[in-house]
């Protein structure tokens, strides 16, 4: 139950709206939970509110390190061949 | 999907695999969250984990820690004349003392399931002449959308809207949790979405009071995987608070959404399915809001029964896994529920049941062959 998605924000609505998209399909959430949402913000999308916004530079820095995992994986798998 | 499909690399899976292996080290760990507990599943992570790692469940999914009386209560509202139910459709088939919303339904009452609280706005704008009732039940991630769309009614003028409030909260089951006697893990895989909310700091007590190692953990099979590894690098004698999910949870949590939840909401004890009353473990709807709330409404419950045999209680504490209940995958299916666990989507035996096979084999109960 305690799901979310993370989702673009698309367009903002009055009083308080957004239309979202997540993987193609776009909806209207509130903004309520939310302060200072700009379009092209990803938000994370629960029971039609946005309960916060994604933390771009995090997100980045766990996609390095799950980057650097999947090549030191790979070298691994390599030396294993050779 | 963007901030999804990145965290889901298999490669960087296999090795976060062979870092826990190499540790060689032991554990037993609660998944907090029921969300976690469908992912854990789905992901058929249990098999794969080195053996001396073990995962149990938590009481981290609400439709299953809501009590029979909250249910009776939810179905006693939904009969009355010129009353619309609306519920999220996790609680429709949960079993009450003698019916469950489903069948109220089944014979005449109105209840709709929505996806969003705020469907209930609109569905009392449409219908004036009726009262329209959200239940609510979640955890914090979802009590500050409901209390925004009671904001909301007060602001457009609805005044046929109403909410039956059995919310729940995390940190003081938690504390409740770590206090039992015979209660044994190693470690907290904390859930995201509801530090989301209220800031990893909340959990503060936990490692400082109880030398429980902390791991706030995303969604993603990467996600738990790091969390496990942190868990078993940090050991109870460097118990602390880690935040593997800082993509989405920050110390302090959402100050906007707490604060929205505060203006309609003050915390009280609450019943938990299986469990006991846990002191300030609840959400009741404050003075200023009495309009609204339906939990004061008169009306007749049955008279509590005893337990049908059912063991959620014990799967809810992490006391038993799912196949030690004698009910589960025989009398006890999603098709045919006996307790919560097994209704509700996220349920920890429901998600057992579901991906039994990536969680091994001969973990049924007796009678498993039946219905399947």
């Amino acid at each position: 139950m305690c799901l979310a998605i993370p989702a673009i924000v698309i367009e903002l609505d009055e009083p308080n709206l957004a239309v979202i998209e997540i993987g193609g399909v776009r909806k209207q959430v509130s903004l309520m939970l939310v302060d200072d949402v700009v379009v092209g913000d990803y938000v994370l999308v629960h029971a039609g509110f946005a309960i916060d916004k994604v933390d771009e530079a995090e997100a980045q820095k766990t996609m390095d390190l799950l980057q650097e995992l999947a090549r030191l994986e790979q070298e691994a798998g390599f030396d294993e061949i050779h | 999907m963007r901030y999804i499909d990145e965290f889901r690399v298999p490669a960087a899976a296999r090795e976060l695999l062979r870092e826990i292996d190499a540790l060689d080290a032991h554990g037993t760990f609660m998944e907090v969250c029921g969300t976690h507990t469908m992912a854990i599943s789905r992901a058929g992570l249990r098999p794969l984990l080195a053996p001396g790692i073990d995962l149990i469940s938590g009481p981290g999914c609400p439709v299953c820690v809501t009590a029979d009386a909250d249910i009776d209560r939810a179905i006693a509202v939904a009969r009355k004349p010129g009353v619309i139910l609306t519920t999220f459709g996790d609680m429709m088939k949960v079993p009450g003392t003698e019916d469950s919303l489903a069948s109220a339904s089944a014979s005449g009452a109105r209840v709709r399931v929505v996806y969003s609280p705020l469907e209930s706005l609109a569905i009392a704008a449409e219908e004036p002449g009726s009262q329209v009732v959200f239940l609510g039940v979640g955890f914090e991630t979802t009590a500050p959308a409901v209390a925004g769309t009671m904001l909301e009614a007060r602001r457009q003028g609805i005044d046929n809207l109403r909410v039956l409030s059995f919310h729940k909260l995390v940190p003081p089951a938690l504390r409740a949790l770590v206090g039992l006697d015979d209660f044994d893990v190693d470690g907290f895989i904390l859930p995201g979405h509801v530090s989301v909310i209220i800031g990893s700091d909340a959990y503060a007590f936990l490692p400082v009071e109880f030398s429980m190692p902390c791991v706030v953990t995303g969604f993603e099979v990467t996600d738990i995987l790091q969390a496990i590894l942190r868990l078993l690098k940090m050991g109870a004698s460097e118990a602390s608070l880690e935040v593997e999910y800082a993509r989405a949870v920050r110390p302090e949590g959402n100050p906007r959404a707490l604060e929205v939840m505060s203006q309609v909401f003050e915390s009280c004890d609450a019943q938990w399915r299986g469990l006991f009353t846990i002191p300030g473990s609840g959400l009741a709807i404050r003075e200023e809001f009495a309009a609204m709330d339906a939990g004061t409404w008169e009306v007749e419950l049955p008279e509590p029964t005893r337990s049908k045999g059912c063991r959620c209680g014990e799967i809810l504490c992490g006391r038993i896994k799912p196949m030690d209940c004698p009910f589960f995958g025989g009398r006890c299916t999603p098709d045919n529920p006996v307790g919560p666990c097994m209704v509700s989507s996220e349920g920890t035996c429901a998600s057992y049941y579901l991906y039994s096979e990536s969680d091994g084999p001969d973990e049924r109960g007796e009678g498993a062959d039946i219905g399947r």
